[in-house]
């Protein structure tokens, strides 16, 4: 059904307006509690804006671009290489009992166990964050690139069968567009991961990022550094993945778009 | 022409066809009609090939045979051309003749208007439209139809027999249609083939020789009633010979 334009218009404004109030309701929280115990313990979300200030002069940019390309660059390696590999497990009933384990097992690891491995292996330094970021998020873009290939419509492939449908075309018209509506949702979960496990790999492994700066803000007892540090993790997060991701998905998957904008 | 001999089929332990000899030629339209669960769908699975028989003999002369499924069976993220010329794709025919050709059988079946919507956005009726072009698109000269009409409501399903009997008789193109429906068998076949469960066997033969068009509703009620007083086809159906005859 079609929605008249000033409809429309509402509805989103609504939608954000709910959406603004979650904000508001956890920053009224957060600002509640700092009053609770002291601007020591919780700085108030002023502190952490004031705070995030005075990183930005102090060169906040170079830190926040240390740790994007690193995890960037381990989740980028990761989607590729998982998603291949759980395609081909998905695809062929071998190699995904060969492989499944080995990816329990991964995912199994903690990361901290593999900042240590990394650091071993590479010594401190951007490698091992992107190593650690590449080997904790991998798993995750498997798992969603296997579950897409093992749940392949089967009537669908009777109906290639009917038709004849060579195997490149099999691949790329019947497996592939139903795989990657497995494969977004995974990745914005591994991109999530991604974050994460890069900022804890830069606590130990490296002197620049916003790991580091965590790091000294520990040692100075500046919890106010402490929380700005986190808001601008928490917006980097929201930026790649509704800057980056989902744009991607849609332009990937318009037949879903439509979906949603009939309903 | 397309032939199966001394077909016999078992699923696991159960045997789902025995004895079955069915023969299609050119031009010709067969209904299989039979109750749920008769095998008359592995009987279509073997005739279009999917399915190699336990036992029998299958021989296809047809130049190419394609399958209309109980569902329409479209690729969801292609759209309405698209899907379409799926079969032309799959045969290696260049981007802009197939389109071309597609664009042409969906205007013939009445779609027209909607060359680029996804499947999602066109209803039940349409969809099926969509798959019945898709395998009129490879230039069959045999159709195999599995309950194609069985998820439309009445009114929608009349028409689509309508739109296949001219379809099928403007091209030429022989036809295997499996049906549970015994009116809709007695108006889209030359001839009818009654099948009866456990394990399925063809037990009824009627050739059917007023033209399509004079197959009107009356004509129809009254087939299917002469047709069930046969013993073989009540047993079939499961009637007692007492329920038929008022």
């Amino acid at each position: 059904m079609k929605r008249s334009l000033p409809t429309h218009c509402i509805e989103t404004l609504l939608g954000w307006g709910g959406s603004l109030t979650g904000v508001l309701l956890f920053v009224a929280l957060w600002e509640w509690g700092s009053q609770l115990y002291g601007s020591f313990l919780l700085p108030g979300p002023r502190d952490a804006l004031a705070a995030l200030a005075r990183l930005w002069q102090a060169d906040a940019l170079a830190a926040v671009w240390a740790t994007t390309w690193r995890a960037m660059l381990g989740f980028a390696l990761a989607a590729v290489i998982g998603t291949a590999l759980g395609i081909l497990a998905g695809l062929s009933r071998t190699l995904g009992r060969a492989l499944e384990p080995v990816s329990t097992v991964l995912l199994g690891i903690p990361p901290i166990a593999w900042i240590v491995l990394a650091i071993l292996w590479f010594g401190s330094g951007s490698l091992a964050t992107v190593y650690t970021v590449m080997a904790t998020s991998l798993p995750v873009s498997f798992a969603g690139a296997q579950m897409g290939a093992l749940t392949r419509d089967r009537r669908l492939q009777e109906m290639a069968d009917v038709f004849a449908v060579p195997p490149l075309m099999r691949l790329v018209d019947f497996h592939l567009p139903h795989i990657a509506s497995y494969v977004f949702p995974a990745l914005i979960t591994a991109l999530g991961v991604a974050w994460k496990v890069a900022v804890m790999a830069e606590l130990f492994a490296t002197e620049d990022g916003i790991g580091a700066g965590l790091a000294m803000a520990r040692v100075n007892l500046d919890t106010a550094a402490a929380m700005a540090w986190i808001v601008l993790v928490v917006a980097l997060l929201l930026a790649a993945e509704h800057g980056l991701l989902r744009p991607l998905q849609r332009r990937m998957e318009p037949w879903r778009q439509t979906g949603r904008g009939a309903r | 022409m397309l032939k199966l001999e001394a077909v016999g089929h078992d699923f696991g332990r159960e045997r789902t066809l025995a004895g079955i000899d069915l023969a299609i030629v050119p031009g010709e339209s067969v209904c299989l009609v039979g109750p749920s669960g008769c095998g008359k769908t592995t009987l279509l699975r073997i005739a279009a090939g999917l399915v190699t028989p336990s036992e029998g003999r299958v021989s296809d002369a047809f130049h190419r045979s394609t399958v209309v499924f109980q569902e329409p069976r479209l690729l969801p993220w292609r759209r309405l051309l698209d899907n379409i010329a799926l079969g032309l794709k799959a045969q290696g025919v260049p981007r802009r003749e197939r389109l071309a050709r597609a664009r042409a059988l969906a205007d013939e079946l009445g779609l027209a208007e909607r060359h680029h919507h996804f499947p999602h956005e066109l209803s039940g009726g349409m969809q099926q439209r969509v798959a019945l072009a898709r395998a009129l698109a490879v230039d069959a000269d045999l159709l195999l139809l599995d309950e194609p009409f069985s998820a439309l409501d009445v009114g929608l399903r009349s028409e689509a027999q309508t739109l296949l009997l001219e379809l099928l008789a403007r091209r030429g193109i022989a036809s295997l249609l499996v049906t549970h429906d015994l009116t809709e068998a007695l108006r889209l076949g030359h001839r009818v083939l009654v099948m009866s469960p456990s394990p399925g066997r063809i037990v009824h033969e009627e050739r059917i020789a007023r033209p399509f068009v004079e197959r009107d509703t009356a004509f129809l009620y009254e087939a299917a009633g002469a047709l069930l007083r046969q013993a073989s086809v009540a047993e079939s159906f499961l009637f007692r010979q007492t329920e038929v005859s008022p």
